[in-house]
C-alpha cells in the first residue's frame, strides 16, 4: 500500500484527517480544488468507496464543498478552517496529557519538553 | 453479483482442499480472500469460476448455479496465465476480444498504454511483471460482472504491483462489478479491500468488514493474517 496507515482506525477517518492537516498547514488553499475521488485513491491505493465516503464526510461536516460536473473543493471559509485547526490541537494536547500523565512526568519536567519542543521548532 | 458458497468440498485424490466451505461475497464490494497456500484459496476461485467443479455443495451467483451464463460474466484471472508464448501482445489481446461480450479496444489499448505495454511484444519475451499487467489489461478490457484475481501480485516487482493496484482502484467499477483478489500479501491489498475472509485448511477462519476487523483486533489486517497463520 502506497500510504501508511494506523491498523486501528477506520481509513476513511484517517484520510479525512489528512485532507484537514494538509489545509489546516496551508497546503490546500481555501477554496483550492482536490483531486477527483478517482485520482485521489489511487495515489493512495485505497477503494474507491473507502475516498468517496471520506469526501461525503468531509461534506456534510462543511468542510469540503462539491460542485456538481465542477469536483470537490476545500472551504472558502477561514472560521471553517481555524475551527478544525484548534480541534486538531486540542487532540493533539489531548494524547500529549495523555502520555505525559502515564509516564509520571512532573509539572517541572513537562516545562523542560515543551522548551526542547521549542528549540526543535525553530530549528526547523 | 452476490455469491453465496454453501458447505462447499473439494476433495482430490491425496488432499482435501475445501472442507465444507460456507461463506457469502456481497455484490458491488472488494473482497480480500486471504489465507496461506494450500489453504483452498485457488480451489475456491477455480469454482466460482467454473474452471472445475465441485466434490459437494453450491456455489449459487446471483441465485444462479455457476455455470455458461455466469463463466459470461467473470473475468478469472489464474495465478499462472494462459496467455499463447508464440503470440503478440496485440494478438494476444485480439485473440481474447472474441471470447469476451463488450470487448472494447480502445479501453484495451488505454489499458496497454497504462501498464507500460505495446501490441508489438511479444508474450514469451515479457516479464514476470509485465504478464501479471497483461492480465489485468484482458480482465479490464471488457465490462464483466465478477472479476477473480487469484494471487495476482504474487513473484512480481515492486513496480508492476503498484501499477496493477493503482489500475484496480481506476478501473474497477464501483456499481457494477464485484471483486474477489486472493493474496498472501496482505500489506499489498490494505486499503483496497473492503470485506475480508481468512482461509484455514479449507474453511473459514474469520470473516467481516475490513474496518471492523481493524477495530476488533486493534492491528491492521497484515497482523491479523500473521495470528492465524502462525
Amino acid at each position: 500500500m502506497p500510504v501508511e496507515f494506523d491498523p486501528t482506525r477506520p481509513i476513511y477517518l484517517q484520510i479525512m484527517d489528512s485532507v484537514k492537516k494538509k489545509t489546516v498547514r496551508g497546503l490546500h488553499a481555501p477554496g483550492a480544488q482536490l483531486p477527483s475521488v478517482r485520482d485521489m485513491a489511487a495515489r493512495m491505493g485505497v477503494n474507491p468507496n473507502t475516498m468517496a465516503r471520506a469526501y461525503q464526510e468531509l461534506e456534510r461536516e462543511g468542510f469540503v464543498e462539491t460542485r456538481r460536473g465542477e469536483g470537490s473543493f476545500v472551504t472558502m471559509d477561514p472560521a471553517k478552517i481555524d475551527d478544525e485547526r484548534q480541534q486538531l490541537a486540542e487532540s493533539a494536547r489531548r494524547q500529549f496529557t495523555e502520555q505525559i500523565r502515564d509516564l509520571g512526568l512532573t509539572t517541572a519536567q513537562t516545562h523542560e519538553l515543551f522548551e526542547q519542543i521549542d528549540k526543535e521548532t525553530r530549528k526547523q | 453479483m452476490r455469491i453465496e458458497v454453501d458447505n462447499l468440498w473439494k476433495r482430490y485424490r491425496r488432499k482435501v482442499a475445501l472442507r465444507g466451505l460456507s461463506l457469502c461475497f456481497e455484490p458491488g464490494r472488494v473482497t480480500g480472500v486471504l489465507g496461506e497456500n494450500g489453504s483452498g484459496k485457488s480451489t475456491l476461485f477455480r469454482i466460482v469460476a467454473g474452471v472445475t467443479g465441485a466434490s459437494e455443495g453450491t456455489v449459487r451467483i446471483d441465485g444462479n448455479d455457476v455455470g455458461v451464463r455466469t463463466r459470461g460474466e467473470t473475468a478469472y484471472l489464474p495465478e499462472t496465465d494462459s496467455f499463447y508464448s508464440w503470440m503478440s501482445v496485440g494478438e494476444q489481446l485480439e485473440f481474447l476480444s472474441a471470447f469476451y461480450t463488450g470487448w472494447d479496444a480502445v479501453k484495451a489499448r488505454e489499458l496497454l498504454d497504462f501498464m507500460r505495454l505495446t501490441p508489438g511484444d511479444r508474450i514469451d519475451e515479457l516479464s514476470q511483471g509485465q504478464r501479471a499487467r497483461l492480465k489485468i489489461v484482458a480482465a479490464f478490457a471488457w465490462p464483466s460482472r465478477l472479476v477473480v484475481m487469484d494471487e495476482p501480485f504474487n513473484g512480481i516487482d515492486p513496480p508492476s504491483r503498484r501499477r496493477i493496484l493503482e489500475a484496480l482502484v481506476r478501473e474497477y467499477r464501483v456499481d457494477t462489478q464485484t471483486i474477489l483478489i486472493s493474496t498472501h500479501m496482505v500489506y499489498e491489498v490494505e486499503g483496497l479491500v473492503e470485506d475480508v475472509v481468512y482461509l484455514r485448511d479449507g474453511q473459514v477462519a474469520i470473516e467481516g468488514r475490513a474496518d471492523d476487523l481493524r477495530a476488533e483486533k486493534g492491528g491492521s489486517l497484515s497482523d491479523i493474517f500473521e495470528e492465524i497463520v502462525l
